[in-house]
């Protein structure tokens, strides 16, 4: 599959995230947030980072980008989306996914090797995992803490729509453990934690993150 | 021409860490009594010409839309016309 990754101003992961997708076997497509077209990829995904400079909110003026028309469009018609990260702040920006991130509640950036534990294998970013797979992958943000109102996590716990959680602390203050979550139709995906850093021996804590970028050739269940 | 000023503040409910960092530091500088702080974003916008009913409510929609996130932010907007 062809998957694209797009790039902001002051995206750090696209890098990594490209590698990622390399290794899973799939064909990485460089996207640029001025361009106004996906190059027709089959998957996008908007990668770690501080885009713009985390100006005015995190994610707020990226949503405005010209890609992410495009990108908010192709979501809406199914094509799957994964956001990491700061590309999780742009996705709930864009309210491709509901509620909002805020800075961690005990105030310092956190850099640590974090279990999840994988809710929904049923996304196209995730059908690699067992349901209820423990995995391990790197977490590294200054505002990652999760939240929503009570109806909406709510709503997002009876539809299964919580896609990861954090498993023996909760890094950042997010309400009830979320570190990642899912749209009604399960297309997007957006994850705090960086499974991209957890795809080779080498460096990372091992390579649980690589089922994200496998799923998308695995049927969904 | 015309200053509206957008404030825009976390929503009552919403951890504000920042705030509470704020207030942490004030009796290592010697002010007791200050049981809370909140920090929140001030918005000074400069409008060319006269400012109508309908520019005003286009800065709401700026407020909404750009300046503010409504699912974790409150924002009011008022003028400043002294200033302009």
């Amino acid at each position: 599959m062809k998957v694209g990754v797009v790039t902001f101003p002051g995206s750090l992961d696209d890098v990594d995230a490209r590698r990622a997708v390399v290794l899973a076997g799939h064909e990485a497509v460089a996207l640029w947030h001025g361009d106004h077209d996906l190059r027709g990829v089959d998957a996008v995904i908007l990668p770690g980072g501080f885009s713009y400079g985390d100006y005015l909110r995190c994610g707020a003026i990226s949503r405005f980008s010209p890609v992410m028309t495009e990108v908010v469009a192709a979501a809406e018609r199914g094509l799957p989306v994964l956001g990491i990260c700061n590309g999780f702040q742009v996705l709930c920006e864009s309210h491709l996914l509901p509620g909002a991130l805020i800075r961690n509640n005990h105030q310092k950036f956190v850099c640590r090797d974090q279990r999840l534990r994988v809710e929904n294998n049923g996304t196209p970013w995730t059908s690699s995992y067992d349901g209820g797979a423990e995995i391990t992958v790197v977490l590294k943000n200054g505002e990652g803490s999760y939240v929503a109102d009570e109806a909406t996590l709510d709503m997002l716990e009876a539809e299964g729509r919580v896609v990861v959680r954090y498993l023996d602390v909760n890094p950042n203050g997010s309400l009830r453990d979320i570190a990642g979550i899912s749209n009604e139709r399960g297309n997007v995906v957006g994850l705090m934690p960086h499974p991209e850093h957890a795809v080779e021996d080498l460096c990372g804590p091992g390579t649980d993150g690589l089922g994200f970028f496998t799923s998308l050739l695995a049927p969904v269940g | 021409m015309a200053r509206v000023v957008v404030d825009v503040m976390l929503k009552p409910e919403i951890l504000d860490p920042q705030g509470k960092a704020v207030q942490g530091a004030l009796p290592r500088l010697g002010f007791e009594g200050i049981r809370d702080v909140r920090q929140g974003k001030r918005f000074e916008l400069e409008v060319d010409g006269e400012l109508t009913e309908q520019r005003l409510a286009e800065v709401c929609e700026i407020a909404e839309k750009l300046l503010s996130n409504p699912v974790i932010e409150d924002f009011t907007v008022h003028t400043d016309g002294a200033d302009g």
